[in-house]
């Protein structure tokens, strides 16, 4: 039995009146990548950003190997090893490739982050050839790999992203799914919050379905990914 | 060949000062999303710092190094006693804050100090003409660009070098996303009041330097000019401001050099009404920018 890292339990987000999030349950075991599905507006960011701390919780709690996220500020959640790739990819536009990389290591000692930053550069090539780029500069696929380099500079236990793929050419959806793959073969535990649910069923070990705030379904992804009534409601098309 | 010297020197040491204080301006306006008002106040605090010491006996050079140390002190503290307060309040409860603190400490200055000027003794170095050939040139002009151009130096490789300056660039670029990397929100927030209060000692040094006195309203001239920079160059980009800066002392050298004699005094109206033609062809300004400040 695998730890368990990630542990929602009974959460609920509320904005003024509406309910963004109501009651939701859901853990991620160590090494595991999970997704959240679901439609536009069916809470999944608020329920990333009440784990990150970005939105108060209004009840429930989240806790972090074993501890309680509420007690940390959104600066902490780094030191513990927790990282997000945030919706719309939201690099440091006015600073260089390299800038970024180096904001995302901020946490690190120098030396550390220098050397976490020459993996970077190896690993994603195209990083490499616009270290000095401004990375508002860079096209859509290109900041999606910076917003996700970025966040692996701590080398993170917890990686949560959200909607890599969104507004990306499918060519380059593959490459990032690739990625992700790539990330969760390597050990990294991944929480992936998507749009695109064909693609986040083949790669994730266990999903969760939101709808209007609430988790409607879980389970295997392989199974949900056979599931007639997911079929119906996001794969029809696909 | 003599003119274009002169105003070439004209245009950078005003430029230059303009650039500073909207620099400071712009910093604290990148992650906290208002102006603030008291900016032009940190500009009398180091007038006065530099007063106090010159009186006590203190070296010029010594007393300048005190008195911006003393500015950059001085919005800190603003920061950590007013407005850190009212963190995640709305940008307009924050520049009210401003605008109340200014009031604040003219009337202190009038009160503890004196309503009158204070002269500054200037330095032979700081003060009267040097010549180039057949070009006078002001000594005080020749010492602000080359302080203005070191310090715009001295910034951009802080902000562009070192980590806590990449940091800093960051949280002004986005500062949700650089506070979920472990950007620490308190500590961004010090360090740009404190670099403001620091630029705005400079140009307090530099705007004394060609006037020789400190007063209390001392630093409303040179804020609203500061306002006009940063809002001509494109609110919260540094490299906004510091175009906006030089704009304007380009458009104020340019109609005293154009103007002749009995219009001078119609230069500011002149400049304001430029940039009035201006914005209206690019209500951002030089730089449009999307920075996200802190809520």
């Amino acid at each position: 039995m695998k730890n368990t890292l990630l542990n929602v339990d009974q959460l609920e987000v509320s904005y003024g009146p509406v309910k963004a999030v109501q009651n939701i349950s859901f853990q991620v075991n160590e090494g595991e990548l999970v997704t959240i599905i679901g439609a536009n507006g069916a809470g999944k960011t608020s329920t990333l950003n009440a784990i990150m701390g970005l939105t108060d919780i209004s009840a429930g709690k989240v806790e972090f190997n074993g501890n309680d996220l509420a007690k940390s500020s959104v600066e902490a959640k780094p030191k513990l090893g927790i990282v997000m790739s945030p919706e719309g990819r939201r690099v440091f536009a006015d600073l260089t490739v390299k800038e970024n990389l180096i904001a995302g290591g901020i946490t690190l000692p120098k030396a550390k982050c220098d050397v976490r930053l020459d993996e970077m550069v190896k690993r994603f090539p195209i990083l490499g050839e616009r270290v000095n780029q401004e990375a508002g500069t860079l096209s859509g696929g290109e900041q999606q790999m910076l917003a996700i380099a970025r966040a692996l500079m701590i080398g993170p236990k917890f990686l949560i992203l959200d909607e890599p793929s969104l507004g990306l050419a499918p060519k380059i959806v593959t490459q990032v799914f690739e990625l992700i793959s790539e990330l969760h073969q390597e050990g990294v535990t991944i929480l992936l919050v998507e749009q695109n649910v064909k693609k986040s069923l083949a790669v994730a070990d266990r999903a969760y379905v939101m709808e209007l705030g609430h988790i409607v379904r879980e389970g295997r992804a392989a199974d949900l990914s056979q599931d007639k009534k997911i079929h119906e409601a996001y794969l029809g098309a696909a | 060949m003599e003119q274009l010297i002169q105003f070439a020197i004209s245009v950078l040491s005003l430029g230059g000062t303009y650039a500073l204080l909207a620099l400071g301006l712009a910093t604290v306006f990148g992650l906290l999303g208002f102006l603030n008002f008291a900016h032009g106040d940190l500009m009398t605090v180091c007038g006065y710092g530099l007063f106090f010491m010159l009186a006590a006996g203190v070296p010029f050079p010594v007393a300048v190094l005190f008195a911006v140390a003393l500015a950059g002190l001085a919005a800190v503290a603003m920061e950590r006693i007013a407005f850190r307060p009212l963190r995640g309040r709305s940008p307009m409860s924050l520049l009210i804050t401003s605008f109340a603190i200014s009031l604040a400490l003219h009337v202190s200055f009038q009160i503890f100090i004196s309503p009158k000027s204070k002269p500054i003794p200037i330095p032979s170095y700081f003060s009267g003409y040097m010549t180039f050939g057949d070009v006078f040139i002001s000594k005080a002009q020749v010492m602000s660009i080359i302080i203005s151009f070191a310090t715009l130096f001295g910034l951009n490789a802080f902000i562009t070098k070192t980590r806590i300056g990449i940091a800093l660039r960051a949280a002004a670029s986005d500062f949700t996303v650089a506070r979920s990397m472990g950007i620490n929100a308190n500590k961004m927030i010090m360090l740009a009041f404190g670099l403001s209060g620091v630029l705005a000692g400079v140009a307090a040094v530099m705007w004394i330097a060609q006037r020789g006195a400190v007063f209390p309203a001392m630093g409303l001239t040179p804020m609203v000019k500061a306002l006009i920079a940063v809002i001509i160059g494109g609110l919260s980009n540094p490299k906004g401001a510091l175009y906006g800066g030089f704009l304007l002392g380009l458009l104020e050298a340019s109609f005293l050099y154009i103007l002749p004699d009995q219009y001078v005094i119609y230069r500011d109206a002149a400049v304001l009404l430029t940039l009035i033609a201006f914005l209206m062809m690019r209500p951002n300004g030089i730089i449009a920018t999307n920075a996200e400040p802190m809520r």
